[in-house]
């Protein structure tokens, strides 16, 4: 190898300094918003927390303990995360599977593909979708965060897609000994695609934690709300407050938590995600690059 | 008969999926004709009275209507450019760093937003720019007054359209890494001895190779051009900012669910729903055209 030119060395060094700020930007408002729930909250509120804690202290997450609308949502969305994806990848798993079957094998296939496909391009929309819910008596009950999206048709094609690529061989095999599709699904399918179960499983995880809106649509009363949902209030509340104080708001101020707490629930709604997300993140690489370029 | 008897089962394995999209994705669609109503709850879709395009005209002259739809173009037409350049830009830079531990620390970093909810990132906005936070602290420490971030429409809707970017940044920034990668390493050394320099082999190797992804990108977010991203602005807007913030969704949003306007509410969504459509198709049609895209 030659040694690198000048030019080449300080663009390095230039390169290097400015993807560093770019981190920085990524991640010090996490550092800031860690650092404001574990100060005093007299500091916090005088807005003197800048990246460290100012009067450290562990009181905030102390309190959070005994905070019981914090953990009623907390359980919600655990209930919610296991009970949705669950739900989620059976269907997707189910519904993938006699879609991706050739055309010779499935005569019907093409007429249920656009029937599926349709959906992802065209939608009833908020209220209309809001009064179909109303309708099914739902409301208020985990399924109305369930249900609605249960089959999420984008999972469903990369699926399909993921099926595709195992060779027609196996199930040929599978069949002359006398295998139904059932068990080509459960036995021979379901063993072959655990990369890509993990990949669309995994997202489904992500997103049904991070749901907030359907709550706040859904559920009527607030001790049914999902900890996103929950968090929503919280910020929500802070933000009206700024700009009009009418009689409700003021009400809502008053059972809003202060700075430091605020901040603590918010910090532990994203906890879990980024305590596993460094681990998860290769498969999530690994299954966008499959879902997004494609030929 | 005989046919029936072998795929019998393919069609059971639909069954769950298929009664699930007709309540919840059709029955909505058949919820649209409410558009074309004075829907009244009580009365449902059979005995509400039938009032033509009455709907629509009613929102289209509502003085907010323009101003909505001016927001949420200009909003999504900037997050559209911005998360191609950005990502490009990064990606390139990037691709030139030779350290794998810190180009995946860098990757983690930046696509860290992207996986937390808008929840946890609007709470994390509004206290940077709150009126004592830290964004404030540096415009003070410039010897500036401090800005009202979050109540000025002007720095409002710069705010919503970056915070966004840095959200989804990491997403197309990983699709183009990747692309990066899959470019044949022999044309890098063909020109290197040919003697081009790095920027040489970037604007004639590197950029062409990846055009293809990036059209692709473009393509497949103008069908969203009126979703300019209602769960970030329903978060973090309040009163004060809907005249630069408000769109199409979150007017919905209001309409339908605080003034009980259904009947109008839902024409704004059709409207809404027919304008996205057809760019979807344009735009499907367009990537299937030019880059031989299909998803089935």
């Amino acid at each position: 190898m030659h040694k690198p030119s000048l030019s080449r060395r300080m663009f390095i060094i230039l390169n290097t300094l400015l993807l560093t700020f770019v981190t920085v930007v990524g991640i010090v408002p996490f550092v800031h918003l860690l650092a404001i729930s574990l100060s005093s909250n007299t500091a916090a509120m005088a807005g003197e927390v800048k990246l460290w804690p100012v009067g450290f202290t562990m009181d905030a997450y102390m309190f959070l303990g005994e905070k019981v609308e914090f953990f009623r949502s907390l359980w919600v969305s655990i209930e919610r995360v296991v009970l949705g994806t669950a739900v989620n990848m059976f269907l997707v798993f189910i519904t993938a599977f006699p879609l991706a079957r050739p055309n010779s094998q499935f005569k019907y296939r093409t007429v249920y593909v656009w029937f599926f496909a349709i959906t992802m391009f065209f939608g009833g929309g908020l209220i209309p979708t809001y009064i179909v819910v109303k309708n099914t008596g739902i409301m208020d009950s985990i399924w109305a965060l369930i249900l609605p999206g249960a089959l999420n048709v984008w999972n469903m094609v990369l699926m399909l897609n993921f099926f595709r690529t195992i060779p027609r061989e196996l199930d040929e095999a599978a069949t002359i000994d006398g295998a139904g599709y059932w068990r080509i699904l459960w036995q021979i399918y379901l063993p072959v695609s655990l990369p890509s179960i993990a990949t669309i499983g995994l997202f489904t995880i992500v997103g049904h934690w991070n749901a907030w809106f359907d709550g706040i649509l859904y559920m009527n009363s607030p001790d049914k709300y999902p900890l996103q949902t929950y968090l929503s209030t919280l910020i929500t509340a802070i933000n009206s407050q700024m700009s009009s104080m009418s009689p409700e708001q003021l009400r809502a101020m008053e059972n809003l938590s202060e700075k430091t707490l605020r901040t603590a629930q918010i910090f532990m709604g994203a906890l879990p995600i980024m305590l596993v997300y460094p681990f998860l993140q290769k498969y999530f690489v690994k299954g966008m690059t499959v879902g997004s370029v494609k030929e | 008969m005989k046919l029936l008897r072998k795929e019998y089962p393919l069609h059971l394995m639909l069954v769950p999926g298929v009664i699930l999209t007709l309540i919840y994705a059709y029955g909505p669609m058949a919820g649209l004709v409410m558009a074309f109503q004075q829907f009244e709850p009580l009365s449902g879709f059979f005995k509400s009275e039938w009032v033509g395009f009455d709907n629509f005209t009613y929102v289209f002259n509502l003085p907010d209507f323009n101003q909505v739809l001016w927001n949420t173009i200009v909003i999504s037409l900037f997050k559209m450019v911005l998360f191609l350049v950005v990502p490009l830009i990064l990606a390139l830079l990037l691709n030139e760093v030779t350290r794998r531990w810190f180009s995946r620390f860098i990757q983690s970093a930046i696509f860290l937003p992207f996986f937390l909810s808008w929840t946890v990132l609007g709470g994390v906005i509004i206290e940077l720019f709150s009126l004592d936070g830290p964004v404030n602290g540096i415009v003070k420490s410039l010897g500036s007054e401090p800005i009202m971030f979050m109540l000025n429409n002007d720095w409002f809707r710069g705010i919503i359209i970056g915070s966004d970017v840095w959200k989804g940044m990491g997403y197309n920034m990983i699709v183009m890494l990747a692309a990066i990668t899959g470019i044949n390493a022999t044309l890098y050394e063909a020109a290197e001895v040919d003697g081009a320099g790095k920027w040489k082999q970037m604007i004639h190797i590197t950029l062409p190779g990846i055009a293809p992804i990036i059209i692709l990108l473009g393509v497949l977010s103008l069908g969203n051009v009126l979703n300019a991203g209602f769960e970030q602005i329903l978060i973090m807007y309040n009163p004060t900012v809907y005249e630069g913030a408000d769109v199409i969704d979150t007017f919905v949003y209001r309409l339908g669910m605080f003034s009980q306007q259904f009947g109008p509410a839902a024409a704004v969504g059709l409207f809404k729903s027919v304008i996205s459509l057809g760019l979807v198709s344009i735009t499907y049609y367009a990537a299937y055209k030019y880059n031989n895209y299909r998803i089935f």
